[in-house]
């Protein structure tokens, strides 16, 4: 194993992949701001393995079901309770537990903030039991991060050869059968992705610099997280996209939970910015929710009547930064009370992206659903205001 | 407690789930290995006449048994059996054997008697009390027994709970429905060693349900059961001992059950009697399936359908019928997506702890690996598999369906003869009898049958008369056996089929057309459903245009409600919404385009205004209906007027926005200044702001056409006539047209002025020769530009003239100046 870290793989230098999931992080003695998810669940991995007598594919830590009761939560024969990882159907993280114990690579497809990375995290911690083995997406990826780079001085002193070799995290998943994972695989560029149709296809990555090979080993899968809203960025080609099972991860499915955790955030990044909390704001959250949520759903919340949807996200993110926005605005211009003016210019900049359409779907929203509704009259003049 | 009595191997009850893939490939076991000389059937006892029918080359499942009273075919009831059905498999068993069939089930004559006698309403419940569907806990569906229904048990769900299964369907299916298809049974038993041993386990559970619960609270089902016991004992004693029985599940413990025949006698006796007629009518997939409105029912006939006709291998096969869809609606899918299907689906069932595959680990499968995720495939394969597409079909001598009767009753109460010869009909929609036969002829061109043409009217206009042209034509009894398939009586098959045909409707129109229709043919039933779906078409269509083509129909529709006294609250609401999203959508839309473009839309501009106008009137309808249902008017009064306030605010966005071609900002400015909208001197602002020298004569000239041409409102020409200023700009800017451009213009100019009167024309002409005299007189009178080109003033002897010939016309009383001018207005 070199003993080189490339770019893309941050804490992984002389880290065996191959550790046991229950060893020592390894993090140079000092507390880890954010230890990894094998460490931090270790015992709930422990005491999942100790339970599972479920038949385990090749070099799996768990068998599915208990990776599955793991992201879920449970409470194990012996009374040791699961925490949940991930709330959300039961449907969603059994398809994509057992994609990884098939033939085919897994993708995490969903709009910003719906826990892809996390799942993407727990998965590979609870199947291989390390989540390290991780390439970033970003635009500038190079085929190295994907494949191997090499160590120059060790080429040019001794020429090419293994030792020389720097491997990606992916190679270094196809050696030991473990589970790599890549994050937002779209914004890799095309070219670059395709590097991956050899590896999740051939299952090999050839080393044509010393005629050789790595052939990967029962128990390699791959996860792939990528954003929703940016396909189009770098739209995967249809070989690469036909080595992956799609799974999407869906937007919070109630209001409740949704509101739940607009204010949660809110509140976390209110105290950053040092703004005050705002618990007399929960009404205008809920309305920022409801709005987002109906013009997303394309219903409204009695599903009663249909909508147009626009083209922006309206994701739970956004509602987020709307909020924040008002909340802002509210305690340096307002009274400090959180109210529907605060909100309104924001919610229409997140609504009308597209400035032809969007518009006249707000419009019709604010005329035929706002203007109707129920207490709703000051946040409809605040929404005309802002609109005319 | 077994499923057989004591007395050895005879008779062999089948305990089956109704509808159940999994039952009938058992019973079919069952019955080649016991070989009975009798097979008996849960079914009503009338169907017995029915039997040969169902060996005939025309008859082909899903179809149904269909009962109903004789003088009453809206009280009805429905035994559907799929050629996956249990009961059906027994049937064709029995008929290829050559062996008698018995049903065996208490007669329709009683239960639909019954359910009369229970109050439930007969009409608008056809698939009720029908005790041939459903799980075998649920033999009458909901609604059937109203009182108790909530003290019911589900046998199935009960047992499923025991076995650690949230779900009955799902535990039905991995116990019994998918064994022999490879999977393991709870018995361990094998359906090729002993066809009879999945029967016995069933009855013993389904045993120890009854001892807990009862009959469960199905009140009929004692009656049924001590009828099905005295049948079973009358077929023993003609055909000897060695009968099979195929019934629900639930029942086989109370068939093992032994009474004397006086007291199930006993229990029988003094029940009600209808006279009931009994035949066999086509069913599809649709109706089978849970969504369709029929009480219980199965989700997944289509899958059921695959599961009992696979040979083996069913989820290979399904995912390769899937994957044989899906390329048919151009979605890549390889063999090697129906590969990983497989092998995901099976992973799946795998870690869910399931023996097989089902339709959920299928579902996911086919979304994760031929779908990236998305639903649009699952909706897809839903619909076309799943549930399935498949319409059954029966043989042309069956007995005629109920649709018939209930037509020649209607046809007899109307007074309305069936005549190949043509005739014409006046119908005065204020009499109950022509209201009546005006309703039962819209139903039936609703329901395909066009018996009767709707003419037009050649005396009155009034939208209390219909003239109708009627010929019966011998074919047309074939539709109206075709149109038996959506109900038992014309009102319950047009709503049906109304209601159908909405949620299928693909453009806006349609839909309006068919909400005009629900109210003329008055499907109260129907109405929501269309209303549903016309505000979801509205709501998701982008086009303006098809809105502002909906929009004139629904008006007319709510007009046409209030005539008939039907309450057309929804109705109007949903117009109300219509003109909401016009009215947004519309200035956008009249953005960047070309001639023909803007001709079009000046044809909406103009639709809209007229149905703006229509609806903001419906406070205030011109003739009230005799009858008390006009009174309860509902919603907010001020809300007419709002509506015409937002249309001029719209309008007057229109005539100012420089990027709105010539002819709208033109057409808009004339209807603004037809409203009274515009303030003094506003069309001659605007009218001077689109001739101004800086504007493109063509440009100009197609705003001249805009705001004078020939529209529903009327001749320009006249207006130009009485208002001289605005005679002297059009003057004035003709007169300034460059001779490059005048050509551009003049065929634009010469469309707009051919179409005046030739009186107009001529005074037209006339005022212009006579030059530009009046162009100092506007301004000089600005107090009496509410009457442009007018002298200053009112003359009231030169007025007070004309009054007594407008009396006249309007046959007013001597002294009704007041009245008068109100109604001028």
């Amino acid at each position: 194993m070199s003993e080189n870290t490339d770019q893309t793989t941050h804490d992984t230098a002389g880290h065996d992949p191959a550790r046991p999931a229950a060893a020592a992080p390894d993090t140079g003695g000092g507390e880890a701001l954010r230890p990894h998810a094998e460490d931090t669940f270790a015992d709930e991995l422990k005491a999942l393995a100790a339970a599972d007598d479920r038949p385990r594919p090749e070099r799996w830590r768990l068998s599915p079901w208990a990776v599955a009761t793991y992201l879920l939560g449970g409470t194990l024969a012996d009374g040791t309770v699961i925490t949940p990882k991930y709330v959300g159907p039961r449907r969603i993280v059994e398809v994509a537990v057992t994609t990884l114990a098939t033939d085919r690579a897994l993708l995490l497809l969903g709009v910003p903030g719906t826990a892809k990375t996390w799942v993407s995290e727990h998965l590979a911690a609870a199947v291989s039991g390390d989540s390290t083995l991780l390439v970033q997406g970003t635009a500038g990826t190079p085929e190295e991060a994907i494949r191997y780079g090499w160590n120059y001085a060790q080429l040019l002193a001794n020429g090419p050869s293994r030792d020389a070799l720097v491997p990606s995290p992916v190679m270094r998943a196809m050696a030991h059968g473990m589970t790599a994972r890549v994050e937002e695989l779209t914004r890799i560029p095309a070219d670059v992705q395709d590097t991956l149709i050899t590896v999740l296809s051939e299952k090999t990555l050839p080393i044509p610099e010393l005629g050789q090979e790595v052939q990967a080993v029962r128990g390699f899968n791959l996860i792939a997280t990528a954003n929703d809203r940016d396909r189009g960025v770098n739209e995967l080609s249809s070989a690469l996209r036909r080595r992956f099972n799609t799974v999407v991860l869906p937007l919070p499915a109630t209001p409740d939970e949704e509101v739940d955790i607009v204010s949660r955030r809110v509140g976390q990044i209110g105290r950053s910015l040092d703004l005050p909390p705002a618990p007399e704001g929960l009404d205008e959250i809920r309305r920022v929710v409801t709005v987002f949520r109906e013009l997303r759903d394309g219903l409204t919340t009695d599903g009663r009547t249909k909508l147009k949807s626009p083209s922006g996200t309206l994701s739970t993110a956004e509602a987020i930064s709307v909020v924040t926005n008002g909340l802002a605005l509210a305690t340096h211009f307002g009274d400090g009370v959180l109210r529907s003016g605060d909100v309104a210019a924001g919610i229409l900049g997140a609504v009308v992206r597209d400035p032809a359409a969007d518009r006249v779907i707000w419009q019709e929203y604010l005329e035929t659903v706002v203007r109707e509704r129920d207490g709703w009259k000051d946040f409809y003049r605040a929404c005309r205001e802002v609109s005319a | 407690m077994s499923g057989r009595p004591a007395d050895g191997h005879r008779p062999v009850l089948l305990g089956v789930r109704h509808h159940g893939p999994g039952s009938a490939r058992a019973v079919r076991a069952a019955l080649e290995r016991c070989a009975p000389a009798a097979v008996l059937i849960e079914g009503p006892s009338e169907a017995d006449a029915l039997v040969p029918l169902a060996a005939r080359d025309g008859m082909r499942p899903p179809v149904a048994l269909l009962a109903h009273v004789e003088d009453d075919p809206g009280r009805a009831a429905f035994w559907p059996l799929a050629e996956f059905s249990p009961e059906w498999v027994a049937l064709r068993w029995a008929l290829e054997h050559d062996v008698p069939v018995r049903f065996i089930d208490l007669p329709a004559a009683h239960s639909l008697a019954m359910t009369q006698d229970d109050g439930t309403p007969g009409e608008e419940t056809p698939g009720e009390g029908t005790p041939g569907e459903g799980t075998p806990g649920e033999d009458t569906p909901d609604g059937a027994a109203p009182g108790p229904a909530d003290v019911r048990v589900d046998p199935i769900r009960a047992l499923a709970e025991t076995a650690g299964y949230d779900d009955p369907e799902r535990w039905w299916e991995d116990v019994i429905e998918h064994r022999g298809a490879g999977g393991t049974t709870t018995g361990g038993a094998h359906t090729e060693t002993d066809p009879l041993a999945p029967f016995t386990a069933l009855a013993e559970a389904m045993a120890a349900l009854r001892e807990a619960y009862g009959d469960g609270g199905h009140h009929h089902d004692p009656l049924r059961e001590a009828h099905m016991r005295l049948r079973l004992r009358a077929a023993r004693k003609e055909f000897g001992d060695d009968v099979a029985v195929v019934c629900g599940a639930w029942h086989v413990p109370a068939l093992a059950h032994r009474t004397t025949v006086a007291a199930d006698r006993q229990l029988l006796k003094g029940l009600p009697k209808a006279k009931v007629a009994m035949t066999w009518v086509p069913w599809t997939h649709q109706r089978l399936s849970r969504h369709s409105g029929y009480g219980a029912g199965i989700a997944s006939p289509g899958w059921y359908g695959h599961l009992f006709s696979a040979p083996d291998r069913p989820v290979e096969r399904w995912l390769t019928k899937v994957a044989g869809v899906l390329r048919e609606e151009d979605y890549a899918v390889s063999s090697a997506h129906v590969i990983e299907a497989v092998r995901l689906a099976e992973g799946l069932a795998t870690v869910r702890g399931r023996p097989l595959a089902g339709l959920t680990e299928l579902d996911d499968a086919i979304r994760a690996v031929m779908g990236d995720g998305t639903d649009a495939p699952s909706s897809l394969i839903h619909d076309r598999l799943v549930v399935g597409e498949v319409l059954g079909q029966v043989p042309d001598d069956a007995p005629a369906v109920p649709l018939q009767r209930d037509l020649t009753r209607s046809q007899r109460t109307l007074r309305l003869k069936p005549e190949a010869l043509e005739r014409e009909r006046e119908l005065d929609l204020r009499k109950d009898t022509d209201a009546a036969r005006s309703r039962l002829l819209h139903r039936l061109r609703l329901l395909g049958i066009p018996w009767g043409e709707p003419a037009h009217s050649r005396g009155s206009t009034g939208t209390f008369r219909e003239t109708w042209r009627l010929r019966w034509e011998p074919e047309l009894a074939v539709r109206v056996a075709e149109a038996g398939i959506w109900g038992t009586t014309v009102h319950a098959a047009a709503t049906a089929k109304a209601t159908t045909e909405a949620i299928g409707a693909t453009s806006l129109a349609e839909v309006t057309a068919l909400a005009e229709h629900c109210l003329l043919a008055e499907l109260p039933d129907a109405l929501p459903v269309v209303m549903r779906a016309l505000a979801d078409r509205a709501a998701l269509d982008t086009d303006v245009g098809h809105l502002a083509q909906a929009l004139p129909a629904l008006v007319r529709s709510v007009r046409y409600g209030d005539v008939r006294g039907t309450d057309a609250t929804a109705l109007r609401d949903v117009a109300t919404g219509l003109a909401e999203r016009v009215f947004v959508g519309l200035p956008p839309a009249c953005l960047g385009l070309d001639a023909d473009g803007a001709a079009d839309l000046r044809g909406h501009l103009d639709a809209t205004h007229r149905a703006v106008a229509l609806l903001a009137q419906e406070e205030t309808p011109p003739q009230p209906p005799a009858g008390p249902h006009t009174a309860h008017r509902t919603g907010p009064p001020a809300r007419p007027a709002d509506l015409r306030a937002r249309w001029a605010t719209v309008l007057r966005s229109l005539s100012e926005r420089d990027t709105v071609p010539g002819l709208l900002r033109g057409r808009a400015t004339r209807l603004l200044l037809d409203e009274g909208a515009l303030a003094d001197g506003g069309a001659e602002r605007l009218m001077g702001l689109a001739l101004s020298p800086g504007t493109a004569p063509t440009d100009a000239a197609g705003w001249i056409e805009g705001f004078l041409g020939g529209g529903d409102s009327g001749d320009g020409g006249m207006l130009l006539v009485h208002d001289a200023r605005l005679l002297a700009l059009l003057d004035g800017w003709l007169t300034g047209v460059p001779d490059t451009a005048f050509t551009d213009v003049l065929p634009l100019l010469r469309r707009t002025f051919a179409a005046y009167e030739a009186g107009v024309r001529r005074t037209l002409g006339e005022l212009v020769r006579r030059g530009p005299t009046t162009t100092a007189a506007g301004p000089a009178h600005p107090a009496d530009t509410d009457a442009p080109g007018f002298g200053p003033g009112l003359d009231r002897d030169r007025a007070a003239a004309v009054l007594p010939t407008l009396r006249l016309l309007l046959g007013l009383g001597q002294y009704g100046f007041d009245d008068l001018t109100e109604v001028a207005s």
